[in-house]
């Protein structure tokens, strides 16, 4: 499971691999805010939370489909299939990669990129606090979502579609942490349900993503 | 030697509808009944309700949408618990009827949640301002339409009937576990507008909760609705049933 | 006949309009398909046991 777990990094992280599209996306994204909703600032700092933590969940969803895509398509997945290695296993190891070269490196940028939106640095703390805990969450959720789209071809529209509403609760939680955050109020609370989510579904989604490999995979 | 009774039980006859012989001979009995009490009660709760109820000191004739916003909001959470049933049968016994009856509910569900979301951001319209207010109950049921999409177009997505219902099982699950956080998450969030169900009369006589007047027409509905519901599911189901052997016969059709 | 719905009469009105078509349709749907299906079973069917 770790050899999977590195030779997805490293495969990400290689020329082609798309390991930089995700913050770019996000760098986009941001900037195009102020463009689409103008400059004054003190607007731009009470929205910047929820357009931090949005840009950075849309920016998850990108490159969700390269989960499990590219090895099906090549049928490497196959081969996994017919390894010791059990799909829960497979699931786990591809969303912990999936985490560490999107999820990661966006709750680190989502605080510099704050600066961009009028975000104070101590906002911007709990902005990255909040994305590292929400994140894993994201990258458990879309995994769970592309094992179910495995078969489907050009599914990346369905993947969205069904994605998004289970990123819902994350959201809720992690950009009323922050918003919380900038006024001053405690945000312990909404942290702490933000956590329970990603937690929950790392204990109940590598079932769910096991039994989805396996049908696909028959 | 054994005096156990051997009569069956409720559930053992419930379970004998597994077999789509006898799920379609049964459901066929009994569909014109359950259609005609639903159009019974649908009729008698929305006329009584529209036409002979009075109005609320507070929300005036408003109030009449009740009887549609209720309902609708009832079967929109009962289509995706009887999803959440179906699938959990189809993944523990493999037996199509209870797949196919989820398949059936959802289409249902999902229009009852879009009546239940339209009445209520009408609804709220006058009583708070705007069309969309991002009120706990209405966020939450928008979740859920968004849910039922989801569910209806991953079974349009894959072409092998099985495979299809095994992968829309297993997401009716996890949704059914995202759909219950995030009513709460979205309680969480907002505070909200939909605060306790106070219908006072216009004469000012002050009930507590829903009086008499305006139960009684609401319990028709609701109960018209829920036989609605029932109906189209036993026509739905039935028609993928219909539908699946048709597809049995044309794959055999093909090879011979 | 009709109710005096005071100043809500649009509100109450279309809610009742909207609702009832929506479930004409979803009905309508359900029954347009069920019938299909029937018929092409049946022609099916008539094929297969000649």
């Amino acid at each position: 499971m770790i050899q999977l777990f590195l030779r997805d990094v490293g495969l990400s992280v290689r020329s082609g691999g798309g390991f930089g599209l995700a913050l770019i996306f996000f760098l986009i994204v941001v900037t195009l805010i102020p463009f689409a909703l103008g400059p004054d600032q003190t607007a731009l700092a009470v929205i910047a939370p929820g357009v931090l933590w949005l840009g950075a969940l849309l920016a998850c969803l990108l490159s969700l489909d390269r989960i499990f895509g590219l090895d099906f398509e090549d049928g490497t997945l196959d081969l996994l299939a017919t390894s010791p290695l059990p799909p829960e296993a497979v699931y786990i190891a591809k969303a912990a990669a999936h985490w560490l070269t999107t999820g990661l490196p966006l709750a680190l940028a989502a605080p510099v990129l704050g600066m961009l939106l009028n975000l104070d640095f101590e906002t911007g703390k709990i902005l990255c606090l909040s994305l590292l805990l929400g994140t894993p969450a994201l990258s458990l959720i879309g995994a769970f979502g592309a094992s179910l789209t495995l078969g489907v071809k050009r599914g990346g529209l369905l993947l969205s579609l069904l994605v998004l509403p289970l990123y819902v609760p994350s959201l809720i939680f992690g950009a009323q942490a922050v918003r919380l955050a900038g006024q001053g109020l405690a945000y312990d609370g909404a942290l702490v349900l933000l956590s329970a989510i990603s937690l929950g579904a790392a204990a109940i989604l590598p079932f769910a993503s096991g039994a989805a490999l396996r049908i696909n995979l028959r | 030697m054994n005096n156990r009774s051997i009569a069956p039980t409720f559930w053992d006859r419930f379970w004998r509808l597994a077999n789509p012989k006898v799920f379609m001979g049964w459901s066929g009995r009994a569909l014109p009944w359950v259609a005609a009490a639903a159009g019974l009660f649908l009729c008698s709760g929305l006329i009584w309700g529209y036409f002979f109820t009075p109005d609320d000191i507070r929300q005036g004739s408003t109030v009449k949408i009740i009887y549609l916003h209720v309902p609708a909001a009832l079967m929109a959470i009962n289509g995706y618990l009887l999803m959440f049933v179906g699938a959990l049968v189809w993944l523990i016994r493999r037996q199509h009827v209870s797949v196919l009856a989820a398949k059936a509910a959802a289409p249902v569900g999902m229009v009852m949640t879009l009546i239940a979301l339209a009445t209520g951001a009408i609804w709220g319209q006058p009583m708070w301002g705007t069309y969309w207010v991002w009120d706990p109950r209405l966020t939450s049921f928008l979740i859920l339409f968004l849910f039922y999409v989801g569910y209806i177009a991953l079974w349009a997505a894959i072409e092998d009937e099985d495979t299809a219902a095994d992968l829309t099982s297993v997401l009716a699950i996890v949704g059914a576990v995202f759909a219950m956080l995030s009513r709460y998450a979205v309680f969480f969030w907002n505070q909200g507008l939909h605060q306790g169900t106070t219908v006072t009369m216009a004469d000012g006589a002050q009930q507590d909760n829903i009086s008499n007047v305006f139960f009684q027409p609401l319990l028709l509905s609701m109960m018209g609705f829920g036989l609605l519901f029932l109906t189209l599911l036993l026509i739905g189901t039935r028609t993928e049933v219909r539908s699946r052997r048709l597809k049995v016969l044309q794959a055999r059709e093909r090879m011979e | 006949m009709m109710p005096d719905l005071g100043k809500y009469g649009l509100e109450v009105n279309s809610s009742y309009v909207l609702s009832l078509l929506a479930l004409a349709v979803i009905i309508g749907l359900y029954a347009k398909r069920s019938r299909a299906v029937k018929r092409d079973l049946a022609a099916m069917e008539a094929v297969h046991d000649a």
